[in-house]
C-alpha cells in the first residue's frame, strides 16, 4: 500500500498505476488511450440513446393517433418480430466472440464470428425491410397516420443504425485484413462492439414499447 | 439534374439582399485574393485549416463567432430601423423579407455566434487550465468545428440562393410545414442546424471526456478552476440536449420531405409536441450558453480582485444544480398551451427555483470582489456590467415565470427584451470578457485597453437604450415580430430603441478598431511573461502563445489555485523550481479530415435543400471515404524532440526569471 502511494501520490492509478504512461503522452499512454476512447464513445452512445428517447416520446404521444387507419394490433406480426429479436441478440453474442478473437489475435475467430455477426445483422435488416414493404403495400405506410409516421421513424431509425453498423463492421474487417491488429484498430473494434450492444438495448425497449404493448392493445 | 434549383432562385428583383450579398462576395473575393497573392495559403492550410491543436480550433471558433456577429448584427439594425420607420407606413422592408431577417437574426446569433464563441473559449482555455497537452479527441474536434462552419455557410448561402426561413428562429409548425412554407427557407434552416448540431455534439463529447479524464497529476475534480466546472456542466447539457434537437428537426424534415404526420394539422399530427420537444432542448440550450459565461466571470472576477474565488464549493454545487434543473422548466416557454393550472404552477415554481443557484453565484462574485484589490481592466468591466444587467434580466425572467403574468406578456416585446437582457448581458458580455482576458494568451499581445473600455461603455449604454424601451412596449401590448404598426404611443419608444442600436453600432466599430489598433501596436502590447494579468490558474504558467504541447513537463497540482501557489513559492524563494528533465513529446498530427468532411457535408446539405439527389449520394460517399482514408493512415502522431522542448521551455523560464530578478533587485 505505501509503495503504491509513493509511486502515485495523487491516486491517479484508477486505470493502471502506469503513472509514467499516463502523464507523459499527449492524451495519456497506450493503456489510458483505450480507456479514454471507450469513455468518450460511451458518452456518444448515451447521446444516441437520448436521440432515440426523442423518437420514443413522439411514438408514445402519437401511438393512439391512427386517423381511423390501422392500429398496432391490426398490423404487428409478433412471430416476425421474435425472429428479428433472435437474430439481433445472437449477433451480439457473436460480436462479443469476434472482439475476443481480435484481442487474442486469432484471425479465424475474429473473421468467422464477425462474418456471422454481419449475416445475422443483414438478416435482421432483411426482415425489417420486408415488414416495412408489406405494410406499405397494405396501405399502412408512414403517410397514412401520425401513429404510422412515428412507428416508421422509430423503428426505421434503429434500422438505419443497424445499416451503419454493418457498413462499419465491413470497414473494420477490411481494416484488420489490411493493417492487422493495431492498437488503434483494436480501439475501434471496442467502440464497434459497444455500438452493436447499444443497438440491442434500444431494440429491447423498442420491442417492448412498440410491438408487445402495441399488439396487446 | 439540379432538382428545384434554377436561376429564379437568385433574388435579382430585391435590391437589399443583392447589394448585401455582393458586398459579402466582394469581401470574400478580396480576402481570398489577398491571402493568395501574399502567399499565405500554405501557412493557413498547414497551421490552421488542418490543425488539430485545441488552441487553434478554439481561436477559429471565436473568429467564426465574431464574423457571424457582424452578420447577425446587421440584421438587428435592419429590424430596429424598419420598426422605427414603419409607423403607419410599410417601412423599407417588405414583409417576406422582414420575416427572413428576424428568423436569420435569431438563428445566427444563437447557433453561430453565441455557441461558437463559448465553445471556442472552452476549447482554448480548458485543456490549458487542466494542465493537459491536448483534448481527448483532437481530430474529431476539428471535424466538429468545420461542421459548425458548414452550418453557418448554409445559412449565409440562403441570402443569395433561394431564401431563408420566415418562421422565426424556432420553426413552429404548422407554419413551418410544407403546406404553409413551401419554399426552401425552412429547409435551409433545418439542414444547417442538423449539420452544425452534429458538430456541436462532437464538441460536447470531446470536452466532457477531456474534463473528466485528462488532467495533470494532482488536478482532482475539486481543484479544477471554475471555468472547467462550468465547461463540464455545459457540455453535459450539450450531450443530453442536442440529440433532442436533432430528433425533433428530423421529424419536421420527414414531415416536409416525405409527407409524414408528426406535426401536421391532419392525420393525427400533434403540433404542440413540437413545442415540447424543441423546448426540451431549448431551455437547456440557454444554460449551455450561460454556464461557460459564468465560468469566465468567475475567472475574471477572482483574477482582478486578486482574491481566490469566494465559495468555490458552493459555486460548483450551484453549477451542477443548474445543470440538472435546466431540464425541468421547458414548459414555461408555452404556458399558454393550456396544459392546466397544476402543470403551469409546477413549471412556474421550478422556473423560480432555478433562479436560486444563479443568485448564489451572483453573491459569490460580489463577495469575491468585497475587500479585494480591484483592478478595473476591460474584462472586469464586462463582468461588472454583466452582474448588474443580468440581475435585471433574471428578475424579469422570474416575473415571466409567473403563469398569469405570462399570459399577458407572452409573445410580446417584453419577452424579447427579457431574453436579450440575459443573452446580451450574460452570454455576450461573458464572451467579450473572455475574449479580452485570453486574447494575450492566444496571440502573445494584449488588446488595447482604452478602446476596449470605450467599446464596453458604448455596449452597456447602447444595450439599455435599445432594450429598456422594449420592456415598456411589451407592457403597452406590442407583440414581437411586427413589420408595421399604427399605434402612435409606440412610435417614440421604437425611435429610442433604434437610437440604442446606433450606439451599439458605435460599440462594435470600436471593437473592430480595438482589434486593428492592437495588431498594429502589438510590439508595445507584447505579453513577455505569459502572465499579463497576474493570473491564478494554470494557463498563465505557459508562455503566450503556448507551444503546441502546452506543457514541457506536466505540472504537479497541490491546491485549488494551481499557478498562484507555484508563483507564491517562487516569490518567497526568489527563484524558480529546478529545471526539469526534458523528454520528447508525442503530439497528434494535423489532418485535413475535418475540412474535407465539412466540404462534403456542405454539398450534401445544399443538395438536400434543393432536392439534387445524385449530389446527395456523391457527397455522402465522399464523407464516408474521408473517414476511411483517415482510419487507414499509419502515423497519427509526431514527435517533438527533447531539445526542442527544452529550448521552448527555457525561454519561458528565462522570462519569468527576469521578473524574479527585478523583484530581487527591488528587495535589496
Amino acid at each position: 500500500m505505501s509503495g503504491a502511494a509513493a509511486t502515485d501520490p495523487h491516486r491517479l492509478g484508477r486505470s493502471s498505476g502506469h503513472r509514467h504512461a499516463a502523464s507523459e503522452h499527449a492524451a495519456g499512454g497506450l493503456h489510458a488511450k483505450r480507456i479514454i476512447t471507450g469513455y468518450g464513445f460511451w458518452i456518444f452512445l448515451l447521446s444516441d440513446i437520448i436521440m432515440f428517447s426523442g423518437f420514443f416520446a413522439a411514438y408514445a404521444v402519437l401511438s393512439g393517433n391512427t386517423a381511423d387507419g390501422p392500429s398496432g394490433k391490426d398490423l404487428f406480426d409478433l412471430r416476425n418480430v421474435a425472429i428479428e429479436t433472435a437474430c439481433l441478440l445472437f449477433s451480439s453474442f457473436t460480436c462479443g466472440i469476434g472482439g475476443i478473437g481480435a484481442h487474442t489475435r486469432r484471425g479465424l475467430w475474429f473473421y468467422g464470428a464477425m462474418t456471422v455477426t454481419f449475416l445475422f445483422g443483414a438478416a435482421f435488416l432483411a426482415l425489417e425491410i420486408h415488414e416495412f414493404a408489406d405494410l406499405v403495400a397494405r396501405g399502412a405506410g408512414p403517410t397514412r397516420s401520425a401513429f404510422l409516421s412515428a412507428f416508421f421513424t422509430l423503428v426505421g431509425c434503429h434500422g438505419l443504425h443497424v445499416t451503419a453498423g454493418l457498413l462499419w463492421l465491413l470497414t473494420m474487417m477490411a481494416q484488420v485484413f489490411a493493417k492487422g491488429y493495431r492498437a488503434d484498430i483494436l480501439r475501434r473494434i471496442l467502440c464497434f462492439s459497444l455500438f452493436w450492444h447499444a443497438l440491442d438495448i434500444i431494440w429491447v425497449a423498442l420491442f417492448t414499447v412498440v410491438y408487445l404493448m402495441g399488439a396487446g392493445q | 439534374m439540379l432538382g428545384k434549383l434554377s436561376w429564379d432562385a437568385i433574388p435579382y428583383d430585391q435590391p437589399i439582399p443583392m447589394a448585401a450579398s455582393s458586398v459579402v462576395a466582394l469581401v470574400i473575393i478580396g480576402v481570398l485574393g489577398w491571402v493568395t497573392v501574399k502567399g499565405y495559403v500554405p501557412y493557413l492550410w498547414k497551421e490552421w485549416i488542418t490543425s488539430v491543436d485545441h488552441k487553434r480550433i478554439g481561436v477559429m471558433y471565436c473568429f467564426l463567432a465574431l464574423v457571424m456577429l457582424l452578420r447577425g448584427f446587421s440584421d438587428a439594425i435592419m429590424m430596429r430601423s424598419q420598426q422605427a420607420l414603419a409607423f403607419r407606413s410599410p417601412g423599407y422592408l417588405p414583409p417576406e423579407h422582414y420575416d427572413q431577417i428576424f428568423s436569420a437574426h435569431g438563428t445566427l446569433m444563437i447557433f453561430f455566434v453565441a455557441m461558437p464563441f463559448v465553445i471556442g473559449l472552452m476549447n482554448f482555455a480548458v485543456p490549458l487550465q487542466l494542465g493537459a497537452r491536448d483534448v481527448a479527441f483532437p481530430t474529431l474536434n476539428s471535424v466538429g468545428f468545420w461542421l459548425t462552419a458548414t452550418g453557418a455557410l448554409l445559412v449565409n448561402v440562403s441570402l443569395v440562393v433561394g431564401e431563408f426561413a420566415r418562421t422565426g428562429w424556432l420553426p413552429y409548425p404548422p407554419l413551418s410545414e410544407l403546406q404553409y412554407s413551401p419554399g426552401v427557407g425552412v429547409d435551409y434552416y433545418l439542414w444547417a442546424l442538423e449539420i452544425s448540431g452534429v458538430g456541436t455534439l462532437i464538441s460536447g463529447v470531446n470536452l466532457v471526456t477531456t474534463v473528466l479524464k485528462i488532467h495533470a497529476p494532482g488536478m482532482t475534480y475539486m481543484r479544477m478552476p471554475m471555468f472547467c466546472w462550468t465547461t463540464l456542466a455545459a457540455n453535459l447539457l450539450i450531450v443530453a440536449a442536442f440529440p433532442i434537437l436533432t430528433a425533433t428537426l428530423a421529424m419536421l424534415l420527414l414531415d416536409r420531405y416525405l409527407g409524414f404526420h408528426f406535426f401536421t394539422n391532419e392525420a393525427g399530427g400533434n403540433m404542440m409536441m413540437f413545442m415540447n420537444l424543441i423546448w426540451a432542448w431549448g431551455h437547456p440550450e440557454v444554460y449551455i450558453l450561460i454556464l461557460p459565461a459564468f465560468g469566465v466571470f468567475s475567472e475574471v472576477v477572482s483574477t482582478f480582485a486578486r482574491k481566490p474565488l469566494f465559495g468555490y464549493r458552493s459555486m460548483v454545487m450551484a453549477t451542477m444544480v443548474i445543470c440538472l434543473l435546466s431540464f425541468t422548466v421547458w414548459l414555461h416557454h408555452f404556458f399558454t398551451m393550456g396544459a392546466g393550472a397544476d402543470v403551469n404552477a409546477i413549471f412556474g415554481i421550478m422556473s423560480m427555483i432555478i433562479a436560486v443557484p444563479t443568485g448564489v453565484k451572483v453573491f459569490n462574485w460580489l463577495f469575491t470582489l468585497y475587500g479585494g484589490r480591484i483592478e478595473f481592466s476591460t474584462p472586469l468591466l464586462w463582468s461588472l456590467g454583466f452582474m448588474v444587467t443580468f440581475v435585471v434580466g433574471g428578475m424579469t425572467g422570474v416575473l415571466l415565470a409567473v403563469p398569469p403574468a405570462d399570459f399577458v406578456l407572452h409573445n410580446s416585446l417584453f419577452l424579447v427584451a427579457h431574453f436579450h437582457n440575459v443573452i446580451i448581458g450574460g452570454v455576450l458580455f461573458g464572451a467579450f470578457a473572455g475574449y479580452n482576458y485570453w486574447f494575450p494568451k492566444a496571440f502573445g499581445f494584449r488588446l488595447h485597453e482604452g478602446l476596449g473600455k470605450a467599446a464596453f461603455w458604448c455596449w452597456l449604454v447602447g444595450f439599455y437604450v435599445a432594450f429598456m424601451p422594449l420592456y415598456v412596449l411589451g407592457l403597452m401590448g406590442m407583440t414581437r415580430r411586427m413589420q408595421h404598426y399604427d399605434v402612435p404611443a409606440w412610435h417614440p419608444w421604437l425611435l429610442v430603441a433604434a437610437f440604442g442600436a446606433a450606439i451599439i453600432t458605435v460599440a462594435i466599430g470600436l471593437q473592430v478598431a480595438q482589434l486593428v489598433v492592437s495588431i498594429r501596436r502589438r510590439e508595445e502590447l507584447r505579453d513577455l511573461t505569459g502572465d499579463p494579468w497576474n493570473g491564478r490558474s494554470l494557463e498563465w504558467a505557459t508562455p503566450s502563445p503556448p507551444p503546441a504541447f502546452n506543457y514541457a513537463v506536466l505540472p504537479t497540482i497541490e491546491g485549488e489555485e494551481a499557478y498562484w501557489d507555484i508563483k507564491q513559492r517562487a516569490f518567497e524563494r526568489l527563484q524558480l523550481r529546478d529545471e526539469p528533465e526534458y523528454r520528447e513529446i508525442e503530439m497528434p498530427k494535423n489532418s485535413p479530415t475535418g475540412f474535407v468532411c465539412a466540404f462534403f457535408a456542405s454539398f450534401m446539405g445544399f443538395a438536400l435543400i434543393w432536392h439534387i439527389w445524385w449530389l446527395v449520394g456523391v457527397a455522402a460517399f465522399g464523407a464516408f471515404a474521408t473517414f476511411v482514408v483517415f482510419a487507414w493512415r499509419d502515423e497519427d502522431e509526431y514527435i517533438i524532440p527533447a531539445d526542442e522542448v527544452a529550448r521552448i521551455d527555457r525561454a519561458n523560464r528565462a522570462s519569468r526569471r527576469a521578473v524574479l530578478e527585478q523583484m530581487r533587485t527591488a528587495a535589496r
